[in-house]
């Protein structure tokens, strides 16, 4: 399946880039394993498995390590926001 | 409601004027106006931040604000609710955020306003990234905005 991936502000900066459409194998189906998917292209990264204050939005709406993920689905990750 | 996320500065009297237009039910507009220090978080003492570069989540911010309105207004009765939030470069003294709730009387009106702005500090997609003459840098979320938006969850 093919997902829309999104990454803000520093990891956007620590990645070089601000999103992608990316076919993912099958055993890619939750957060967790996207994260891990994405972590095994080495290098920077690798901050998408290792880093412990990392958010997650699945179709826009904040979501958990667990959060499935589906054909389609725009998957975005970034830092604690610091809006206000 | 009314939401807006936008790189235009907006007009605390305008927004006021247009929200109460018409409304004569309301006895009570309570505001927050967000603006940009000069004053580095981590050390508190030292004015050097030149400008700051707001990054946002075209979509999810906007829904976002307008999920912790409907709350707002699910736990409170209010009237009218505007919510302006800026994205782009701004310097210190620049309003960032505006948040007016109008209600019948103030104390629905105040609690409302505190609790969009706890929200909005850590549920909405906004990122901070500070001009310094020693560069750029990405502000740290505050545990403290963290404890803000918990300690309405056991007050419903």
């Amino acid at each position: 399946m093919t997902l829309k991936l999104l990454y803000f502000a520093h990891l956007r900066e620590a990645l070089g880039t601000g999103g992608e459409d990316l076919a993912v194998p099958a055993h890619v189906t939750d957060v967790r394993t996207l994260r891990a998917h994405l972590a095994a292209r080495g290098g920077t990264w690798k901050i998408l498995e290792e880093s412990q204050n990392l958010r997650t939005a699945v179709n826009q709406q904040m979501a958990g390590q667990d959060s499935l993920i589906a054909a389609g689905d725009e998957v975005a990750f970034f830092p604690p926001v610091t809006g206000g | 409601m009314s939401v807006s996320v936008q790189s235009a500065a907006f007009d605390v009297a305008f927004e006021t004027a247009e929200l109460t237009k018409n409304a004569h039910g309301i006895g009570a507009v309570a505001s927050f106006i967000g603006l940009v220090r000069d004053m580095h978080e981590a050390d508190g003492t030292s004015s050097n931040v030149t400008a700051m570069t707001l990054e946002h989540y075209p979509g999810m911010t906007e829904q976002a604000l307008e999920e912790i309105v409907t709350e707002a207004q699910q736990r409170w009765k209010l009237i009218a609710v505007r919510v302006i939030h800026r994205y782009g470069r701004l310097e210190p003294g620049e309003a960032i955020v505006l948040v007016i709730v109008a209600s019948a009387h103030r104390g629905e009106a105040f609690a409302a306003c505190e609790f969009i702005m706890d929200f909005l500090k850590t549920r909405a997609p906004f990122w901070k990234k500070e001009e310094s003459p020693e560069g750029g840098r990405w502000v740290a979320a505050r545990d403290e905005d963290e404890s803000a938006t918990a300690r309405w969850m056991d007050r419903r």
